[in-house]
């Protein structure tokens, strides 16, 4: 500003043409030139520590998917589609990670949904206690799964044996987190109880912006609630349940910390999720070369199921 | 939707009130056994404890060294809060407002980026920012989260700039006031509704974060609430009486933030998700 001052200030005094057509030029230059600066110093930090962080180790991570990098040695030799290979052929804990993580994910996203609408649908009521209720079933969401997955752990083994002996339901008498199967819902349980209420808080928001007065018309028109609920409701939520669906797809896709504390990936490795497996192949093993290529893997799914959710909502925006 | 309230509602009422007690079931049980001896714990899972273990709460605060542990906590979360607001509400202000190419550009790259799992960052992350002494250090983990952070609170900031109207800075401008005056006295205080959610978003998520800092602090004594649970957990597996008590004294801040932040809270979440 002062710089630009200064000249505005001395231009006058120069008569030639020229010069003063030079100093014209260099004023647009200055101003570009500045310009330039501050949207660097605006952008600049925050740019710089994302590069830093998120963009240059993404970048060298997909180098080192195809490298025998370890981590220790100084020497990283290329070796191509081997680790793929290896992962294809040869490493069945990764593809029964895989198999696994795919399968909890239709689970959890069929029953986080499920639960959610439902939740929502009944705080949604003209119910006295619906604001408490709301309260109730969303903490869970606010705590982080670290710790959730420890609450459990207490709740399946001495809790449910509790429950099991007061009431004597064989259901609650199971070794939930000593089996394999049972431990796999026990994670479902807690993601469900986890995510439930951020759902519902989504159908929540999606519920109030029904218009009142279609349901009315409807419901003088002679529809009764299950018709109100099936034509006018849900289409008016769909939205809402496209933004659900995909969240829940990924949040469940990558989950870690519930897996982590909660079972370890035990018994025997068999609820061992992918984000999971790839923790301990990189800093257990110490085999980073084969952890980034399962990086590199994960990446990949967990980019298309984001571009197709994008385009999805892409889509119905343009339709509606 | 009936505007009465209606016998059916009571019923409906009744069952949600009886899903809720269902919902905080896990809660009752660890809160009412962290006041228990071990051996009641054992034999009397259910019960409310006969007489009250305070020593459980003293012994696991000690043994977790709580008030580091919290301390380091609060100090990360807020850092990482205020450089992600400072430097991102300005970083989405100029491509906001500078038209060009490459102002939109680096926003597809910002967002595009929200993709990436932390899992495809974090090995090469680890091994490459020794050598940029950002591990072991909190000050590099408050860099981090601001790389990590920085995509979606841009994309936050972003979409909320572009519906303030551009005349008013322009007055700004023409009464002498330089681009940081407009952006920190005219825009800045503009953007309280969305710096709200971002800070609601970004303070549960690094607050309750465990991997990362698990994997950048390697001393004891920098270890966040979630890393000593973890490291607690583990060392007295079994031991009940303790963990419980370090477990509801994990949770006991998040709690106090939800009930002291509620409607923000919920507000700001929903609002987060639906962009």
């Amino acid at each position: 500003m002062n710089n630009i001052k200064l000249e505005n200030a001395n231009s006058p005094v120069i008569k030639d043409k020229n010069s003063a057509i030079s100093t014209k030029a260099s004023l647009k230059a200055n101003r570009k030139f500045k310009k330039a600066g501050l949207f660097t110093l605006f952008v600049g930090p925050a740019f710089l520590a994302f590069a830093v962080i998120v963009l240059i180790p993404f970048f060298t991570g997909i180098y080192y998917a195809f490298t025998d990098w370890n981590g220790v040695t100084g020497n990283v030799a290329w070796v191509g589609l081997d680790n793929f290979k290896y992962l294809f052929t040869e490493d069945k804990q990764f593809q029964r990670s895989f198999l696994l993580t795919i399968k909890y994910t239709l689970v959890a996203i069929i029953l986080t949904n499920v639960v959610g609408f439902g939740l929502a649908l009944l705080v949604s009521q003209k119910l006295k206690t619906k604001n408490i209720l709301r309260t109730v079933f969303f903490m869970p969401n606010l705590i982080g799964g670290l710790l959730l997955g420890f609450i459990w752990q207490f709740i399946f083994i001495k809790g449910f044996e509790s429950i099991g002996s007061i009431t004597g339901l064989s259901l609650f008498e199971l070794p939930w987190l000593g089996d394999e199967k049972t431990a796999f819902w026990g994670i479902v349980i807690v993601s469900v109880w986890q995510g439930a209420g951020y759902i519902m808080l989504i159908y929540l928001a999606a519920l109030q912006n029904v218009p009142q007065d279609i349901v009315e018309a409807a419901k003088i028109d002679g529809a009764n609630k299950w018709q109100v609920l099936r034509h006018i409701t849900m289409p008016m939520v769909a939205p809402a349940v496209t933004i659900s669906l995909f969240l829940t797809i990924s949040s469940s896709f990558k989950i870690f910390d519930v897996n982590l504390s909660l079972t370890n990936g035990g018994p025997f490795k068999s609820t061992e999720m992918l984000a999971l497996n790839i923790y301990t192949e990189a800093f257990v093993n110490n085999r980073y070369g084969l952890g980034e290529a399962k990086a590199l893997i994960f990446f990949l799914v967990v980019a298309a199921i984001t571009i197709i959710q994008v385009t999805i909502t892409k889509k119905r925006e343009v339709e509606s | 939707m009936d505007k009465k309230y209606t016998g059916k509602t009571f019923t409906v009422e009744i069952l949600a009130i009886l899903l809720g007690l269902v919902f905080l079931v896990p809660f009752y049980y660890v809160f009412s056994n962290s006041l228990k001896t071990f051996a009641e714990i054992l034999t009397n899972t259910s019960a409310l404890p006969s007489v009250l273990q305070f020593e459980n709460y003293i012994n696991a605060f000690k043994q977790l060294n709580y008030l580091k542990a919290f301390t380091n906590s609060l100090i990360i979360t807020v850092a990482s809060n205020v450089v992600l607001v400072v430097f991102c509400s300005m970083a989405a202000y100029m491509l906001v407002r500078t038209k060009k190419k490459i102002s939109n550009v680096i926003f597809m790259i910002f967002v595009a980026a929200m993709v990436i799992p932390f899992q495809s960052i974090m090995i090469p992350l680890i091994k490459t920012t020794s050598s940029l002494g950002l591990l072991n250090s909190v000050w590099g983990l408050v860099i981090m989260y601001l790389g990590f952070g920085s995509g979606m609170t841009i994309f936050l900031y972003h979409g909320f700039i572009k519906g303030i109207p551009v005349e008013l800075e322009e007055a700004a401008i023409i009464d002498g006031c330089t681009p940081f005056g407009v952006f920190w006295k005219i825009v800045f205080p503009l953007l309280k509704p969305i710096t709200v959610t971002v800070v609601i978003l970004n303070s549960l998520w690094i607050w309750n974060d465990f991997l990362l800092p698990q994997l950048v602090l390697q001393d004891a004594s920098l270890r966040t609430i979630p890393m000593a649970t973890f490291f607690f957990f583990g060392q007295y597996t079994k031991q009940w009486d303790l963990a419980l008590a370090g477990l509801v004294l994990s949770i006991i801040p998040l709690l106090i933030f939800f009930f002291s932040m509620q409607k923000h809270i919920i507000k700001g979440i929903t609002s987060g998700s639906i962009k």
